[in-house]
């Protein structure tokens, strides 16, 4: 085992601590390692406190651990909150000339640097400071500053490059001639072209890899950064965006442009997502193919804005009224979110119905690196499409009843067809209807969609590992992944055999395929960041199997691995 | 080219007699027949409401959308099919109660849609509510004492928001009002359309309008004359009744969202080509 190591600065809003942390993180992955990053930050624009929690390592981590190794300090609210999370032989990189009381930080080395004055002595704007710190940082772990340097220069602009290139040579130098170098070293392992992106870049690039031409949506945490993102390239991306007065007009450009023809999406949190709810049940009734994006962040209603839940799952499959198929992922990391958001086109298109894609601020806002994405792996299905002309047999019929239930679609401009939706219940050819056995028939086959999507789902809706005789089995989704991952095998460690279960597709919940999996498992704990244990709560709904333990964290802040794993030892 | 009776389908009309639906119903499809609109690419989006059933009517693509949403829904076909001649038509308690906070936004976008609010004053499909254009003190189902409330100016609310193309036209007139929806679709920009139209069974303004409706075309009104506009929107009120002109109030050729953001629509996103090579975009990520 190689380093792994914990490095978080902090300071207020407008520091410029995201910046210093990505820059981080960069620095990080052009020298080899892998990196998980958090940015933690309050709903305000100047004060609070921010940080940014860089974990570096030798193998890939998708999950925070618990403890930091070295605290860069640039005030003194960032030591007295963090003082608690140091530990003996932990480091405080601090500023000098903005902490004064180091009272409280316990066992932790203190390192005290005047950033203030060096930022001022290079003629810089105080934000530079970061840089100076950055290099210091460098020089503590024995890294190499050119890499700190390359990655200064492509952050920057050439005459903000220079002051920030000053400082960080200036923060370097400095910590060679004032401080000892730490016991542990990060020495450069070379440069694989890994990519460092958050979970809202890598459902946008998804998008636009699987041809997503329109996306709308409402500023709301955490799901602006996709917006930001999506709008920022949509000229190079070959897409249109559109900031809408509301997620209700979001959601229903979206399903305009879907029932035109182009691949739409849109993005929200919980409370956008609730006002959506109408229109993505219109979805539902039309057989639209629309993306929603559904960012949690915990409620009920305005909730903690900046944190993460996962308490939004029963909401997702139940949203809206009446009954209508819809297909519900969660991605259990930042690189599965491009996969996924990609495959929920073709499985929009494939079925005419909604697609949600579950993610959560842990996901969206959450720095990790990636292999650049395979585009190999993004196929472009559009199931039952009429490209240009219908040649019948007969009248085109939007909700043509066939076997599958899925009717041939026929986009508005088609030559021969007219394309009638109707969000009233309605007959084969998009009319209102009351007609009851028209209904039944109707609404039978909707529903009847539900199989085929199973069918297609089938292999794809979980992921298990660990010990087939296990005593224990973590059932979990979405962004829990990478805490579930590493708490098994510290459990093994511990002498205790666990396994674990990811449930990949909600919805259609894979009923067959889970009970299949949990059969003579042992003990079923379900480990969920809500304060009710909602996907325990689903399992029962559609197997009748009850958990036997719920561990669960609902407090805004990711599971640490350490929490799971004390939270089954607890219970085993 | 269609006929007004090619336009027609087989679907059984549940208007009642007389409903000022028949006329506006009229107006579209002859709009779409004298101007040579090919029905195929022709799209009308209805709210909820009796107005709503009007795309089972008529024989061009449609869609039904959900209470109030006609604006956003429309504007999504459009920006994904500029090619497409996009027609929403919603109720009075659709555009105006539920639905109006898309308006402003429709029209600051300056979409190019043609928008026909069926504007009966009441809720007809809900049998008889009041709705945000209901005069004051009437009597409805949900109002045993009369409406409380003001009632809300169209016009004026569409000038005041900087509007390219606000009309007016009568359920009474399906001459007039086909010229108007003509020059609406004809408009480079969105084109907002309120049409007095009587709901025969509970409210029947039939009587009201006929004596008092006069054509703007008529009375030498300019209509690039903003604030002129304004004044004429005001009349019936400031006659107290006396007189309601109908036409069209205001036309001005301003840049479309489409011009604002050329890149929407220099090649019709639902034409473009669906792959796109991501490696691009990755320097920023190193």
């Amino acid at each position: 085992m190689g380093p792994d190591l914990t490095v978080m600065i902090g300071g207020e809003a407008g520091d410029g601590i995201r910046q210093a942390g990505l820059l981080m993180d960069k620095m990080f992955v052009r020298g080899g390692f892998h990196v998980f990053s958090v940015f933690d930050y309050q709903s305000l624009i100047r004060g609070g406190h921010n940080y940014h929690l860089v974990r570096v390592s030798v193998r890939p981590v998708r999950a925070p651990r618990r403890g930091v190794d070295l605290l860069i300090a640039l005030n003194e609210d960032t030591v007295e909150r963090h003082a608690g999370e140091l530990t003996t032989g932990s480091i405080l990189l601090y500023d000098s000339d903005s902490v004064k009381d180091l009272s409280g930080v316990g066992p932790a080395k203190p390192l005290p640097m005047p950033l203030r004055t060096m930022a001022r002595e290079v003629g810089g704007p105080l934000i530079v400071r970061n840089s100076a710190a950055l290099g210091a940082l460098v020089n503590l772990l024995g890294y190499e500053l050119d890499v700190l340097l390359e990655v200064l220069k492509r952050q920057f602009k050439p005459k903000v490059y220079e002051i920030n290139e000053k400082a960080a040579k200036r923060g370097y130098e400095y910590a060679r001639e004032n401080f000892e170098s730490l016991g542990v070293q990060l020495r450069f392992r070379g440069d694989e072209g890994r990519l460092v992106v958050t979970g809202s870049e890598a459902c946008a690039l998804g998008a636009v890899a699987a041809g997503m031409k329109f996306y709308a949506a409402y500023p709301m945490t955490p799901a602006s950064p996709i917006l930001h993102y999506l709008a920022r390239i949509q000229r190079d991306a070959d897409i249109g965006v559109i900031q809408a007065e509301s997620e209700i007009a979001a959601i229903n450009m979206v399903i305009g442009a879907a029932y035109a023809g182009v691949r739409s999406m849109t993005g929200t949190s919980g409370g956008g997502f609730s006002l959506m709810v109408e229109a993505l049940g219109q979805a539902g009734a039309t057989e639209t193919p629309i993306v929603v994006v559904l960012a949690q962040r915990p409620g009920p209603s305005t909730g903690l804005p900046t944190y993460t839940s996962q308490a939004d799952l029963l909401f997702a499959i139940h949203a809206s009224q009446g009954e209508f198929p819809r297909i519900v992922s969660a991605p259990g990391d930042v690189e599965e979110t491009f996969y996924l958001t990609a495959e929920a086109f073709n499985l929009a298109e494939r079925f005419q119905v909604p697609v949600i894609l579950l993610i959560d601020k842990h996901i969206t806002e959450s720095f990790t690196d990636v292999e650049p994405f395979d585009l190999g792996a993004v196929t472009i299905d559009r199931g039952k499409i009429i490209e240009s002309e219908w040649r019948g047999p007969g009248e085109y019929k939007r909700y043509l009843f066939t076997e599958d239930g899925i009717s041939p679609r026929a986009l508005p401009g088609t030559l021969g067809a007219i394309v009638k939706q109707n969000s009233s219940e309605h007959n084969e050819l998009g009319w209102a209807s009351e007609d009851p056995d028209n209904a039944r028939k109707m609404q039978d086959k909707r529903l009847r969609k539900l199989i085929a999507i199973s069918e297609a789902l089938r292999g794809k809706s979980l992921e298990v590992w660990g010990d087939p005789g296990a005593d224990a089995v973590l059932l979990h989704w979405g962004s829990t992944r990478g805490a579930v991952y590493e708490a098994t095998e510290r459990l093994a460690e511990e002498g205790l055999k666990v396994r674990a279960v990811r449930v990949i597709y909600l919805w259609p919940f894979p009923s067959e395929e889970i009970v299949a999996e949990l059969r003579g498992a042992g003990r079923i704990i379900a480990v969920e960041q809500n304060a009710t244990g909602q996907l325990a709560k689903l399992l029962r709904m559609e197997t009748g199997i009850q958990v036997d333990h719920r561990v669960l964290r609902y407090d805004g802040r990711p599971f640490t691995p350490e929490d799971i794993l004390e939270g089954v030892m607890e219970v085993m | 080219m269609v006929s007004v009776a090619e336009l027609g389908t087989a679907k059984k009309n549940t208007w009642c007699p007389g409903c000022g639906n028949f006329a506006i119903l009229m107006a579209f499809k002859r709009t779409i027949a004298e101007l040579g609109l090919k029905p195929e690419r022709v799209v009308v989006v209805t709210g909820i409401g009796c107005h709503g059933k009007m795309g089972d009517y008529v024989a061009v693509n449609s869609f039904h959308t959900i209470h109030g949403r006609v604006l956003p829904l429309a504007t999504g076909i459009k920006i994904a099919n500029p090619e497409l001649e996009v027609m929403g038509f919603a109720g009075d308690g659709d555009a105006y109660a539920i639905g109006i906070g898309h308006l402003p936004h429709a029209i600051r976008r300056n979409v190019d849609l043609l928008y026909v609010v069926h504007n009966n004053k009441v809720f007809g499909l809900t049998t008889g509510q009041y709705t945000p254009t209901t005069p004051k003190g009437m009597k409805t189902r949900s109002t045993p004492f009369g409406v409380p409330e003001k009632p809300m100016n169209p016009l004026t609310f569409a000038l005041s928001l900087g509007a390219t193309f606000v009309a007016r036209g009568f359920a009474g007139d399906v001459e007039h009002l086909t010229y108007l929806f003509k020059e609406g679709v004809r408009h480079r920009g969105f084109a907002f359309i309120d049409v007095l139209q009587p709901c025969v069974t509970f409210y029947n303004t039939y009587p009201y309008y006929r004596e008092r409706v006069y054509r703007l075309e008529d009375s030498g009104h300019d209509p690039g004359d903003w604030e002129a506009a304004l004044a004429r929107a005001r009349e019936e009120e400031l006659s107290e009744g006396e007189k309601v002109p109908i036409g069209i109030f205001y036309r001005s050729e301003e840049p479309t969202i489409f011009d604002e953001m050329p890149h929407l629509t220099e090649e019709p996103l639902v034409r473009r080509e669906l792959r796109v090579d991501i490696g691009r975009f990755y320097r920023e990520f190193r």
